[in-house]
Protein backbone atom coordinates (compact mmCIF):
# COMPACT_ATOMS: atom_id res chain seq x y z
CA UNK A 1 0.00 0.00 0.00
CA UNK A 2 1.31 3.47 -0.85
CA UNK A 3 1.91 5.74 2.09
CA UNK A 4 0.01 9.01 1.94
CA UNK A 5 0.94 10.42 5.27
CA UNK A 6 3.82 9.63 7.58
CA UNK A 7 4.05 11.02 11.09
CA UNK A 8 7.33 10.62 12.93
CA UNK A 9 7.80 11.12 16.67
CA UNK A 10 4.97 13.63 17.20
CA UNK A 11 4.82 15.54 20.48
CA UNK A 12 2.17 18.05 21.52
CA UNK A 13 2.95 20.10 24.62
CA UNK A 14 1.13 22.72 26.60
CA UNK A 15 3.02 24.90 29.08
CA UNK A 16 1.13 25.37 32.33
CA UNK A 17 1.77 26.86 35.74
CA UNK A 18 2.88 23.51 37.05
CA UNK A 19 5.27 22.76 34.21
CA UNK A 20 4.92 21.56 30.64
CA UNK A 21 2.11 19.08 30.04
CA UNK A 22 2.78 16.50 27.32
CA UNK A 23 -0.54 15.68 25.70
CA UNK A 24 0.88 13.59 22.86
CA UNK A 25 4.18 11.88 23.63
CA UNK A 26 6.21 10.81 20.65
CA UNK A 27 3.92 8.80 18.40
CA UNK A 28 4.80 7.56 14.93
CA UNK A 29 2.37 6.18 12.40
CA UNK A 30 1.59 6.20 8.73
CA UNK A 31 -1.57 6.20 6.66
CA UNK A 32 -2.19 4.59 3.29
CA UNK A 33 -5.40 4.46 1.28
CA UNK A 34 -7.23 2.87 4.19
CA UNK A 35 -9.51 3.59 7.09
CA UNK A 36 -7.35 4.08 10.15
CA UNK A 37 -9.11 4.29 13.50
CA UNK A 38 -7.66 6.06 16.53
CA UNK A 39 -9.39 5.14 19.79
CA UNK A 40 -8.83 6.02 23.41
CA UNK A 41 -10.44 7.72 26.38
CA UNK A 42 -10.88 11.45 26.66
CA UNK A 43 -7.51 13.01 27.32
CA UNK A 44 -5.55 10.31 25.52
CA UNK A 45 -4.42 12.74 22.83
CA UNK A 46 -6.37 11.35 19.88
CA UNK A 47 -8.03 14.61 18.83
CA UNK A 48 -4.81 16.57 19.27
CA UNK A 49 -3.08 14.13 16.95
CA UNK A 50 -5.64 14.94 14.24
CA UNK A 51 -5.33 18.65 14.82
CA UNK A 52 -1.55 18.56 14.90
CA UNK A 53 -1.46 17.01 11.42
CA UNK A 54 -3.36 20.00 10.02
CA UNK A 55 -1.29 22.36 12.20
CA UNK A 56 -4.41 23.62 13.91
CA UNK A 57 -2.82 23.80 17.36
CA UNK A 58 -2.25 27.39 18.27
CA UNK A 59 0.20 28.98 20.68
CA UNK A 60 0.85 28.40 23.57
CA UNK A 61 0.51 24.79 22.40
CA UNK A 62 3.75 23.40 21.00
CA UNK A 63 3.90 20.80 18.23
CA UNK A 64 7.18 18.98 17.62
CA UNK A 65 7.85 16.07 15.31
CA UNK A 66 10.60 14.48 13.28
CA UNK A 67 8.39 15.05 10.31
CA UNK A 68 4.76 15.01 9.22
CA UNK A 69 5.16 14.05 5.60
CA UNK A 70 2.40 14.24 3.04
CA UNK A 71 3.77 12.44 -0.03
CA UNK A 72 7.26 13.07 1.29
CA UNK A 73 6.56 16.76 1.71
CA UNK A 74 7.06 17.98 5.30
CA UNK A 75 4.01 19.90 6.51
CA UNK A 76 5.93 21.31 9.47
CA UNK A 77 8.27 23.18 7.13
CA UNK A 78 5.44 24.96 5.34
CA UNK A 79 4.46 28.58 5.87
CA UNK A 80 0.98 29.43 7.07
CA UNK A 81 0.00 30.51 3.53
CA UNK A 82 1.16 27.18 2.13
CA UNK A 83 -0.71 25.33 4.87
CA UNK A 84 -3.94 26.99 3.76
CA UNK A 85 -3.45 25.29 0.40
CA UNK A 86 -3.10 21.95 2.18
CA UNK A 87 -6.14 22.33 4.41
CA UNK A 88 -9.24 21.37 2.49
CA UNK A 89 -7.46 20.64 -0.76
CA UNK A 90 -5.17 17.83 0.43
CA UNK A 91 -6.35 17.05 3.95
CA UNK A 92 -9.69 18.04 5.41
CA UNK A 93 -11.33 17.48 8.73
CA UNK A 94 -14.87 16.78 9.94
CA UNK A 95 -15.37 17.85 13.54
CA UNK A 96 -17.58 16.37 16.20
CA UNK A 97 -20.54 18.66 16.38
CA UNK A 98 -22.06 20.20 13.23
CA UNK A 99 -23.72 22.85 15.40
CA UNK A 100 -20.37 24.41 16.14
CA UNK A 101 -18.55 23.85 12.89
CA UNK A 102 -21.01 25.37 10.41
CA UNK A 103 -21.23 29.15 10.11
CA UNK A 104 -24.61 30.09 11.61
CA UNK A 105 -25.06 33.30 9.58
CA UNK A 106 -24.30 31.92 6.11
CA UNK A 107 -26.62 29.71 4.12
CA UNK A 108 -25.50 26.13 3.64
CA UNK A 109 -25.16 26.77 -0.11
CA UNK A 110 -22.89 29.79 0.32
CA UNK A 111 -20.63 27.84 2.66
CA UNK A 112 -20.22 24.89 0.33
CA UNK A 113 -19.71 27.15 -2.69
CA UNK A 114 -17.07 29.08 -0.76
CA UNK A 115 -15.26 25.86 0.15
CA UNK A 116 -15.24 24.81 -3.49
CA UNK A 117 -14.23 28.13 -5.03
CA UNK A 118 -11.36 28.62 -2.59
CA UNK A 119 -9.61 25.67 -4.14
CA UNK A 120 -10.97 25.35 -7.69
CA UNK A 121 -11.18 28.06 -10.30
CA UNK A 122 -14.88 27.86 -11.05
CA UNK A 123 -17.67 30.28 -11.85
CA UNK A 124 -20.45 30.73 -9.32
CA UNK A 125 -22.88 28.82 -11.52
CA UNK A 126 -20.52 25.86 -11.84
CA UNK A 127 -19.84 25.90 -8.13
CA UNK A 128 -23.56 25.93 -7.42
CA UNK A 129 -24.13 22.95 -9.68
CA UNK A 130 -21.23 21.07 -8.13
CA UNK A 131 -22.49 21.83 -4.61
CA UNK A 132 -25.96 20.51 -5.36
CA UNK A 133 -24.39 17.34 -6.78
CA UNK A 134 -22.29 16.96 -3.67
CA UNK A 135 -25.30 17.36 -1.38
CA UNK A 136 -27.06 14.67 -3.40
CA UNK A 137 -24.01 12.46 -3.01
CA UNK A 138 -24.43 12.63 0.78
CA UNK A 139 -28.07 11.52 0.39
CA UNK A 140 -29.75 14.86 0.93
CA UNK A 141 -32.97 14.60 -1.04
CA UNK A 142 -34.12 18.16 -1.61
CA UNK A 143 -30.65 19.61 -2.17
CA UNK A 144 -31.92 22.85 -3.76
CA UNK A 145 -33.90 23.71 -0.63
CA UNK A 146 -31.02 22.83 1.67
CA UNK A 147 -28.71 25.13 -0.33
CA UNK A 148 -30.90 28.08 0.66
CA UNK A 149 -31.33 27.04 4.28
CA UNK A 150 -29.37 28.16 7.34
CA UNK A 151 -27.59 25.61 9.58
CA UNK A 152 -30.07 26.04 12.47
CA UNK A 153 -32.83 24.77 10.20
CA UNK A 154 -31.03 21.45 9.80
CA UNK A 155 -31.11 18.44 12.10
CA UNK A 156 -27.88 17.04 13.56
CA UNK A 157 -27.62 14.25 11.02
CA UNK A 158 -28.26 16.63 8.11
CA UNK A 159 -25.70 19.07 9.51
CA UNK A 160 -23.07 16.37 9.71
CA UNK A 161 -23.80 15.27 6.13
CA UNK A 162 -23.47 18.88 5.01
CA UNK A 163 -20.11 19.06 6.79
CA UNK A 164 -18.98 15.92 4.99
CA UNK A 165 -20.14 17.37 1.66
CA UNK A 166 -18.25 20.58 2.36
CA UNK A 167 -15.09 18.76 3.36
CA UNK A 168 -15.14 16.43 0.36
CA UNK A 169 -15.97 18.96 -2.33
CA UNK A 170 -12.36 20.16 -2.81
CA UNK A 171 -11.52 16.48 -3.37
CA UNK A 172 -8.90 15.97 -0.65
CA UNK A 173 -6.71 12.89 -0.42
CA UNK A 174 -7.07 12.48 3.31
CA UNK A 175 -10.09 13.01 5.51
CA UNK A 176 -9.68 13.32 9.27
CA UNK A 177 -12.97 12.64 11.01
CA UNK A 178 -12.93 13.59 14.70
CA UNK A 179 -15.84 11.80 16.40
CA UNK A 180 -18.07 12.54 13.41
CA UNK A 181 -21.05 10.64 14.75
CA UNK A 182 -20.81 11.01 18.53
CA UNK A 183 -23.39 13.80 18.57
CA UNK A 184 -25.86 11.77 16.50
CA UNK A 185 -28.50 9.13 17.23
CA UNK A 186 -27.67 5.49 16.53
CA UNK A 187 -30.13 5.28 13.67
CA UNK A 188 -28.59 8.33 11.98
CA UNK A 189 -25.02 7.28 12.75
CA UNK A 190 -25.35 4.35 10.38
CA UNK A 191 -26.45 6.58 7.51
CA UNK A 192 -23.68 9.10 7.99
CA UNK A 193 -21.04 6.40 8.30
CA UNK A 194 -22.10 4.51 5.22
CA UNK A 195 -22.09 7.73 3.18
CA UNK A 196 -18.62 8.57 4.41
CA UNK A 197 -17.47 5.04 3.75
CA UNK A 198 -18.82 5.03 0.20
CA UNK A 199 -17.22 8.36 -0.71
CA UNK A 200 -13.89 7.46 0.82
CA UNK A 201 -13.82 4.18 -1.11
CA UNK A 202 -14.92 5.69 -4.42
CA UNK A 203 -12.29 8.37 -4.29
CA UNK A 204 -9.54 6.16 -2.94
CA UNK A 205 -8.96 8.48 -0.01
CA UNK A 206 -7.19 7.85 3.26
CA UNK A 207 -9.38 8.23 6.33
CA UNK A 208 -8.33 8.87 9.91
CA UNK A 209 -11.30 8.08 12.10
CA UNK A 210 -11.00 9.35 15.66
CA UNK A 211 -13.48 7.86 18.11
CA UNK A 212 -13.93 6.71 21.67
CA UNK A 213 -16.32 3.98 20.56
CA UNK A 214 -14.50 0.66 20.23
CA UNK A 215 -17.37 -1.30 18.70
CA UNK A 216 -17.93 1.31 16.06
CA UNK A 217 -14.26 1.43 15.11
CA UNK A 218 -14.02 -2.34 14.92
CA UNK A 219 -16.96 -2.39 12.51
CA UNK A 220 -15.92 0.56 10.41
CA UNK A 221 -12.12 0.71 10.12
CA UNK A 222 -9.33 -1.41 8.62
CA UNK A 223 -6.65 -0.77 11.20
CA UNK A 224 -6.87 0.61 14.72
CA UNK A 225 -4.41 2.50 16.93
CA UNK A 226 -5.21 2.45 20.62
CA UNK A 227 -3.95 5.49 22.48
CA UNK A 228 -3.37 5.87 26.20
CA UNK A 229 -1.90 8.93 27.92
CA UNK A 230 -0.49 10.37 24.69
CA UNK A 231 1.10 7.18 23.44
CA UNK A 232 0.07 4.36 21.15
CA UNK A 233 -0.20 1.23 23.27
CA UNK A 234 -1.39 -1.17 20.62
CA UNK A 235 -2.01 -1.48 16.88
CA UNK A 236 -4.26 -4.14 15.44
CA UNK A 237 -6.52 -5.08 12.58
CA UNK A 238 -9.96 -3.68 13.24
CA UNK A 239 -11.61 -7.03 12.65
CA UNK A 240 -9.36 -8.55 15.31
CA UNK A 241 -9.90 -5.81 17.87
CA UNK A 242 -11.75 -8.23 20.11
CA UNK A 243 -8.62 -10.35 20.27
CA UNK A 244 -6.50 -7.40 21.37
CA UNK A 245 -3.82 -8.24 23.89
CA UNK A 246 -2.92 -5.07 25.76
CA UNK A 247 -4.59 -5.01 29.19
CA UNK A 248 -5.83 -1.47 28.54
CA UNK A 249 -7.64 -2.46 25.35
CA UNK A 250 -8.97 -5.57 27.06
CA UNK A 251 -10.15 -3.43 29.98
CA UNK A 252 -11.97 -1.01 27.69
CA UNK A 253 -13.67 -3.87 25.87
CA UNK A 254 -14.61 -5.52 29.15
CA UNK A 255 -16.16 -2.38 30.58
CA UNK A 256 -18.79 -2.17 27.83
CA UNK A 257 -22.24 -3.44 28.73
CA UNK A 258 -22.99 -6.15 26.18
CA UNK A 259 -26.40 -6.52 24.69
CA UNK A 260 -25.95 -10.17 23.83
CA UNK A 261 -24.19 -11.19 27.05
CA UNK A 262 -25.87 -9.93 30.18
CA UNK A 263 -23.76 -9.84 33.34
CA UNK A 264 -24.29 -8.65 36.86
CA UNK A 265 -21.35 -6.34 37.19
CA UNK A 266 -19.31 -4.53 34.63
CA UNK A 267 -15.59 -4.97 34.68
CA UNK A 268 -13.78 -1.90 35.95
CA UNK A 269 -10.51 -0.82 34.43
CA UNK A 270 -7.57 -0.87 36.83
CA UNK A 271 -4.84 1.31 35.44
CA UNK A 272 -1.27 0.13 35.67
CA UNK A 273 1.22 3.01 35.97
CA UNK A 274 3.54 0.99 33.72
CA UNK A 275 1.24 1.59 30.72
CA UNK A 276 2.03 5.27 30.88
CA UNK A 277 5.77 4.65 30.84
CA UNK A 278 5.85 1.95 28.18
CA UNK A 279 7.29 3.27 24.91
CA UNK A 280 4.90 4.12 22.12
CA UNK A 281 4.23 1.37 19.59
CA UNK A 282 5.17 2.31 16.05
CA UNK A 283 2.18 2.06 13.75
CA UNK A 284 3.72 2.21 10.30
CA UNK A 285 2.46 0.17 7.38
CA UNK B 1 -49.19 -2.39 46.99
CA UNK B 2 -49.20 0.72 44.85
CA UNK B 3 -46.64 1.26 42.13
CA UNK B 4 -43.70 3.57 42.72
CA UNK B 5 -44.41 5.51 39.55
CA UNK B 6 -47.61 5.40 37.59
CA UNK B 7 -48.23 7.55 34.53
CA UNK B 8 -51.56 7.41 32.67
CA UNK B 9 -52.32 9.20 29.38
CA UNK B 10 -49.66 11.83 29.87
CA UNK B 11 -49.50 14.68 27.36
CA UNK B 12 -46.82 17.36 27.57
CA UNK B 13 -46.61 20.54 25.55
CA UNK B 14 -43.98 23.19 25.08
CA UNK B 15 -44.39 26.69 23.68
CA UNK B 16 -47.20 29.21 23.43
CA UNK B 17 -50.64 29.29 21.80
CA UNK B 18 -49.89 29.30 18.08
CA UNK B 19 -46.46 27.75 18.46
CA UNK B 20 -47.47 24.79 20.56
CA UNK B 21 -45.43 21.61 20.31
CA UNK B 22 -46.62 18.36 21.81
CA UNK B 23 -43.53 16.57 23.09
CA UNK B 24 -45.25 13.61 24.73
CA UNK B 25 -48.45 12.05 23.40
CA UNK B 26 -50.67 9.86 25.51
CA UNK B 27 -47.89 8.04 27.35
CA UNK B 28 -48.72 5.45 30.00
CA UNK B 29 -46.34 3.40 32.08
CA UNK B 30 -45.99 1.97 35.56
CA UNK B 31 -42.87 1.17 37.53
CA UNK B 32 -43.14 -1.18 40.50
CA UNK B 33 -41.37 -0.44 43.77
CA UNK B 34 -37.71 -1.39 43.63
CA UNK B 35 -37.79 -1.95 39.89
CA UNK B 36 -35.65 -0.30 37.27
CA UNK B 37 -37.37 0.94 34.13
CA UNK B 38 -35.72 2.28 30.99
CA UNK B 39 -36.84 4.81 28.41
CA UNK B 40 -35.15 4.49 25.03
CA UNK B 41 -35.53 6.27 21.73
CA UNK B 42 -33.92 8.81 19.44
CA UNK B 43 -33.23 12.37 20.50
CA UNK B 44 -36.42 14.38 20.36
CA UNK B 45 -38.61 11.37 21.07
CA UNK B 46 -39.75 12.78 24.39
CA UNK B 47 -37.97 10.47 26.81
CA UNK B 48 -36.34 13.20 28.88
CA UNK B 49 -39.58 15.20 28.77
CA UNK B 50 -41.35 12.48 30.74
CA UNK B 51 -38.76 12.83 33.51
CA UNK B 52 -39.07 16.60 33.41
CA UNK B 53 -42.86 16.39 33.65
CA UNK B 54 -42.54 14.10 36.67
CA UNK B 55 -40.24 16.49 38.52
CA UNK B 56 -42.31 19.53 37.61
CA UNK B 57 -39.82 21.03 35.16
CA UNK B 58 -42.32 20.87 32.30
CA UNK B 59 -45.36 22.74 33.60
CA UNK B 60 -47.74 22.23 30.65
CA UNK B 61 -48.97 18.71 31.10
CA UNK B 62 -52.21 16.82 31.23
CA UNK B 63 -53.07 13.33 32.37
CA UNK B 64 -52.40 11.43 35.54
CA UNK B 65 -49.09 10.91 37.28
CA UNK B 66 -48.75 9.38 40.70
CA UNK B 67 -45.84 8.55 42.96
CA UNK B 68 -46.40 5.76 45.51
CA UNK B 69 -50.12 6.08 44.98
CA UNK B 70 -50.27 9.85 45.53
CA UNK B 71 -51.47 11.84 42.54
CA UNK B 72 -49.28 14.70 41.45
CA UNK B 73 -50.81 18.15 41.16
CA UNK B 74 -49.45 21.26 39.54
CA UNK B 75 -47.36 22.14 42.58
CA UNK B 76 -45.08 19.57 44.15
CA UNK B 77 -44.76 19.54 47.92
CA UNK B 78 -41.64 18.94 49.99
CA UNK B 79 -42.54 15.33 50.49
CA UNK B 80 -42.36 14.80 46.73
CA UNK B 81 -38.80 16.06 46.53
CA UNK B 82 -37.87 13.87 49.47
CA UNK B 83 -39.11 10.87 47.55
CA UNK B 84 -38.05 11.69 44.00
CA UNK B 85 -34.67 13.03 42.91
CA UNK B 86 -33.07 13.45 39.52
CA UNK B 87 -29.54 12.99 38.15
CA UNK B 88 -28.83 15.01 35.04
CA UNK B 89 -26.94 14.12 31.91
CA UNK B 90 -24.02 16.48 31.90
CA UNK B 91 -21.96 16.55 35.10
CA UNK B 92 -20.06 19.52 33.70
CA UNK B 93 -23.19 21.65 33.52
CA UNK B 94 -25.16 20.46 36.53
CA UNK B 95 -22.72 21.45 39.30
CA UNK B 96 -22.16 25.06 40.32
CA UNK B 97 -18.60 25.94 39.27
CA UNK B 98 -18.01 28.28 42.23
CA UNK B 99 -19.34 26.00 44.96
CA UNK B 100 -17.26 23.33 46.60
CA UNK B 101 -18.57 19.80 47.00
CA UNK B 102 -19.14 20.60 50.68
CA UNK B 103 -21.31 23.63 49.86
CA UNK B 104 -23.34 21.74 47.26
CA UNK B 105 -24.11 18.84 49.59
CA UNK B 106 -24.59 20.88 52.79
CA UNK B 107 -27.03 23.22 51.10
CA UNK B 108 -29.04 20.33 49.75
CA UNK B 109 -29.09 18.66 53.18
CA UNK B 110 -30.03 21.93 54.84
CA UNK B 111 -32.91 22.45 52.40
CA UNK B 112 -34.22 19.01 53.21
CA UNK B 113 -34.15 19.90 56.91
CA UNK B 114 -31.46 17.56 58.18
CA UNK B 115 -29.56 18.42 61.36
CA UNK B 116 -26.36 16.36 61.45
CA UNK B 117 -25.07 17.81 58.19
CA UNK B 118 -21.39 17.20 58.86
CA UNK B 119 -21.80 13.45 59.33
CA UNK B 120 -24.19 13.17 56.46
CA UNK B 121 -21.84 14.85 53.97
CA UNK B 122 -19.13 12.34 54.83
CA UNK B 123 -21.61 9.49 54.64
CA UNK B 124 -22.80 10.60 51.19
CA UNK B 125 -19.25 10.87 49.89
CA UNK B 126 -18.57 7.38 51.21
CA UNK B 127 -21.73 6.09 49.57
CA UNK B 128 -20.62 7.22 46.14
CA UNK B 129 -17.10 5.90 46.67
CA UNK B 130 -15.23 9.20 46.94
CA UNK B 131 -14.30 9.59 50.59
CA UNK B 132 -13.77 12.74 52.70
CA UNK B 133 -10.70 13.90 50.74
CA UNK B 134 -13.03 15.24 48.04
CA UNK B 135 -15.15 17.29 50.38
CA UNK B 136 -13.52 20.67 49.86
CA UNK B 137 -12.82 20.42 46.17
CA UNK B 138 -14.40 22.51 43.45
CA UNK B 139 -15.94 20.93 40.33
CA UNK B 140 -12.99 21.90 38.11
CA UNK B 141 -10.74 19.84 40.37
CA UNK B 142 -12.78 16.72 39.64
CA UNK B 143 -12.88 14.43 36.61
CA UNK B 144 -16.12 13.79 34.72
CA UNK B 145 -16.77 10.54 36.57
CA UNK B 146 -16.11 12.13 39.96
CA UNK B 147 -18.49 14.97 39.11
CA UNK B 148 -21.22 12.53 38.21
CA UNK B 149 -20.63 10.81 41.57
CA UNK B 150 -21.16 14.16 43.30
CA UNK B 151 -24.35 14.69 41.31
CA UNK B 152 -25.52 11.26 42.45
CA UNK B 153 -24.55 12.08 46.06
CA UNK B 154 -26.59 15.28 45.83
CA UNK B 155 -29.60 13.32 44.59
CA UNK B 156 -29.18 10.82 47.44
CA UNK B 157 -28.95 13.56 50.06
CA UNK B 158 -32.71 13.66 50.57
CA UNK B 159 -32.76 9.87 51.06
CA UNK B 160 -35.14 9.45 48.14
CA UNK B 161 -36.91 6.26 47.18
CA UNK B 162 -37.01 7.02 43.46
CA UNK B 163 -34.17 8.25 41.27
CA UNK B 164 -34.80 9.68 37.83
CA UNK B 165 -31.66 9.20 35.74
CA UNK B 166 -31.40 11.29 32.58
CA UNK B 167 -28.60 9.77 30.48
CA UNK B 168 -26.32 9.55 33.54
CA UNK B 169 -23.33 8.17 31.64
CA UNK B 170 -23.56 9.44 28.09
CA UNK B 171 -21.03 12.22 28.72
CA UNK B 172 -18.50 9.76 30.17
CA UNK B 173 -15.85 7.39 28.82
CA UNK B 174 -16.73 3.69 28.69
CA UNK B 175 -14.33 2.82 31.49
CA UNK B 176 -15.88 5.49 33.73
CA UNK B 177 -19.36 4.53 32.58
CA UNK B 178 -18.75 1.03 33.93
CA UNK B 179 -17.83 2.45 37.36
CA UNK B 180 -20.91 4.68 37.51
CA UNK B 181 -23.27 1.91 36.35
CA UNK B 182 -21.82 -0.45 38.99
CA UNK B 183 -22.24 2.28 41.61
CA UNK B 184 -25.88 2.77 40.60
CA UNK B 185 -26.50 -0.98 40.83
CA UNK B 186 -24.96 -1.12 44.31
CA UNK B 187 -26.90 1.90 45.54
CA UNK B 188 -30.13 0.45 44.27
CA UNK B 189 -29.53 -2.78 46.19
CA UNK B 190 -28.37 -0.95 49.33
CA UNK B 191 -31.12 1.66 49.59
CA UNK B 192 -33.90 -0.22 47.83
CA UNK B 193 -34.25 2.47 45.18
CA UNK B 194 -36.54 2.58 42.17
CA UNK B 195 -34.97 3.81 38.94
CA UNK B 196 -36.50 5.43 35.91
CA UNK B 197 -33.63 5.74 33.48
CA UNK B 198 -33.40 7.49 30.14
CA UNK B 199 -30.72 6.41 27.71
CA UNK B 200 -30.17 6.25 23.99
CA UNK B 201 -27.81 3.32 24.49
CA UNK B 202 -29.76 0.07 24.37
CA UNK B 203 -26.91 -1.92 25.90
CA UNK B 204 -26.87 0.36 28.95
CA UNK B 205 -30.62 0.11 29.41
CA UNK B 206 -30.48 -3.65 28.97
CA UNK B 207 -27.75 -3.83 31.62
CA UNK B 208 -29.54 -1.65 34.16
CA UNK B 209 -33.25 -2.27 33.71
CA UNK B 210 -35.76 -5.11 33.71
CA UNK B 211 -38.30 -3.39 31.50
CA UNK B 212 -38.13 -0.57 29.01
CA UNK B 213 -40.42 1.66 26.98
CA UNK B 214 -39.42 2.44 23.40
CA UNK B 215 -40.39 5.94 22.32
CA UNK B 216 -40.74 7.61 18.97
CA UNK B 217 -42.07 11.10 18.17
CA UNK B 218 -43.46 11.52 21.66
CA UNK B 219 -45.33 8.22 21.70
CA UNK B 220 -44.52 5.03 23.54
CA UNK B 221 -44.56 2.46 20.76
CA UNK B 222 -43.78 -0.54 22.90
CA UNK B 223 -43.15 -1.58 26.48
CA UNK B 224 -40.92 -4.58 26.49
CA UNK B 225 -39.19 -6.88 28.97
CA UNK B 226 -35.44 -6.59 28.59
CA UNK B 227 -35.15 -10.38 28.35
CA UNK B 228 -37.47 -10.28 25.33
CA UNK B 229 -35.48 -7.43 23.86
CA UNK B 230 -32.27 -9.42 24.15
CA UNK B 231 -33.98 -12.39 22.53
CA UNK B 232 -35.19 -10.16 19.69
CA UNK B 233 -38.85 -10.78 20.53
CA UNK B 234 -40.20 -7.38 19.59
CA UNK B 235 -43.79 -6.63 18.67
CA UNK B 236 -43.21 -3.26 17.04
CA UNK B 237 -41.13 -2.72 13.89
CA UNK B 238 -39.49 0.37 15.26
CA UNK B 239 -37.99 -1.53 18.20
CA UNK B 240 -36.57 -4.07 15.78
CA UNK B 241 -35.10 -1.25 13.69
CA UNK B 242 -33.54 0.32 16.75
CA UNK B 243 -32.07 -3.01 17.82
CA UNK B 244 -30.67 -3.57 14.37
CA UNK B 245 -29.20 -0.06 14.18
CA UNK B 246 -27.45 -0.40 17.52
CA UNK B 247 -25.97 -3.80 16.67
CA UNK B 248 -24.71 -2.98 13.16
CA UNK B 249 -24.04 0.64 12.99
CA UNK B 250 -22.24 0.59 9.69
CA UNK B 251 -25.12 0.15 7.29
Amino acid sequence: MTTLLDVDNLWVRFPSRTGVFDAVRGISFSLGRERLGIVGESGSGKSLTGRAILRLIRSPGIVEAGHINLHGDNLLAKSEAEMRKVRGEKISMVMQDPKFSLNPVMTVGDQIIEAYRLHAKASKAEAYKKSVEMLKAVSIRDAERVMKAYPHEMSGGMGQRIMIAMMLIPNPEILIADEPTSALDVSVQGQVLSIMDKLVKERGMGLIFISHDLNLVSQFCDRVLIMYAGRIVEVCDAAKLHEAKHPYTRGLLGSLPRFDEPRDRLQVLTRDPAWREAPSVEARL
Amino acid sequence: MSDAISIQNLNVWFGEHNDLFQAVKNASLTVAKGASFGLVGESGSGKSTILRALTGLAPQWEGQMSINGTDLTEKRDKQFYKTVQMVFQDPYASLHPRQSVDQVLSETLHLHGFQDIDNRVNKLLDDVGLGPAFRFRYPHQLSGGQRQRIAIARALAAEPKILLLDEPTSALDVSVQAEILNLLCDLRAEHGLTYLMVSHDLAVVAHMCERAAVMRNGEIVEIIEVADMRAGKTTHDYTAQLLHASANRVG
